[in-house]
């Protein structure tokens, strides 16, 4: 029953590679996004962190700054 | 109108919609997979390969209509000397141009059992072969020009210049003598699938949909740091 399923009337190669390279080219986009985005977030917070009090304070009014802050540290 | 779409009015909703975007891409793609691989049933003349069509159609679709979409927030961001345009515009391109490498290898892999051969330089495959040259033109002019100005006036050209290759795929099948098929999904006019297999077609368009909205959300939301990043340079 499976290898009838797998063997597609021989066209199961042809049909499998097609959606395997589809779900890898997602996941490496998916992947590939998500480092991206964790460097960035990462480097926001270790520059903030670096700030003094003065400039933090002047930072944390910005509403996106803390909501990135917020994230890095869910995340 | 355009206050409402502001980066810093919106960074709240578009940081915490990816993980609900995922939950239900996964959803989708899992009924889509089910439907495209197993239920639906096999074409009469070209059998089982015929289910390369539910990753190849949507993944060209998606193509083209992030493309259209790219050009028209870029001549929008010049037009309304709006950024943010241009940063929505960045922010989809990626998955515009994987969504065409899709198309253009899994086509390749439909292309050998049903044509006899992986390529043919045919109007279909090699105006969307030139899409993804414009895809990729488009990506790395972001990546080697610095200056702001000089990177949108290169991306809008660009993307001018490609547009004219979009109704070219379109109609490719229908001005010349090709191998691929014409389509059979009109709007205007009866389409010649059968909804045994349209539905299962539009439920992996749907996934796929998501996922370019995923990816749109996951890179926007880097791009909005990028920003803030160096706005904390200038404090």
């Amino acid at each position: 029953m499976i290898n009838e399923l797998l063997f597609m009337n021989g066209y199961g190669v042809y049909v499998l590679s097609a959606f395997s390279f589809t779900l890898l080219s997602f996941s490496a986009l998916y992947l590939i996004t998500k480092i991206q985005f964790v460097k960035e977030q990462n480097k926001f917070v270790a520059k903030f962190g670096s700030l003094n009090s003065k400039k933090a304070k002047s930072a944390k009014t910005q509403r996106i700054n803390k909501e990135i802050l917020a994230g890095a540290i869910k995340n | 109108m355009f206050k409402f779409f502001e980066p810093n009015k919106i960074f709240k909703i578009t940081s915490k919609a990816p993980k609900y975007v995922l939950l239900l891409f996964i959803i989708v793609l899992s009924i889509g997979l089910t439907e495209a691989l197993f239920l639906s049933p096999e074409d009469y003349k070209q059998s089982d390969a015929v289910r390369i069509m539910y990753v190849h159609v949507p993944s060209a679709w998606i193509s083209l209509g992030i493309f259209s979409s790219i050009t028209l927030l870029s001549i929008g961001g010049f037009i309304f000397k709006n950024k943010n345009f241009f940063l929505i515009a960045k922010s989809l391109a990626p998955s515009g141009f994987v969504f065409n490498i899709i198309a253009l290898v899994t086509g390749a892999i439909w292309g050998k059992p049903t044509w006899g051969t992986w390529w043919a330089w045919d109007a279909r495959i090699t105006s969307m072969l030139i899409l993804a040259l414009f895809y990729a033109m488009y990506l790395i002019s972001w990546r080697i020009y610095e200056t702001e100005e000089k990177v949108f006036k290169i991306t809008t050209f660009i993307t001018i210049l490609g547009i004219i290759n979009v109704p070219i795929i379109k109609y490719s099948v229908d001005w010349w003598n090709t191998l691929h098929q014409p389509a059979s999904i009109n709007i205007l006019s009866k389409s010649t699938i059968h909804t045994s297999m349209l539905f299962p077609l539009l439920i992996m368009t749907a996934a796929f949909a998501l996922f370019s909205l995923l990816i749109f959300l996951m890179k926007y939301n880097t791009e909005l740091i990028k920003i803030k990043n160096k706005g904390l340079d200038r404090l």
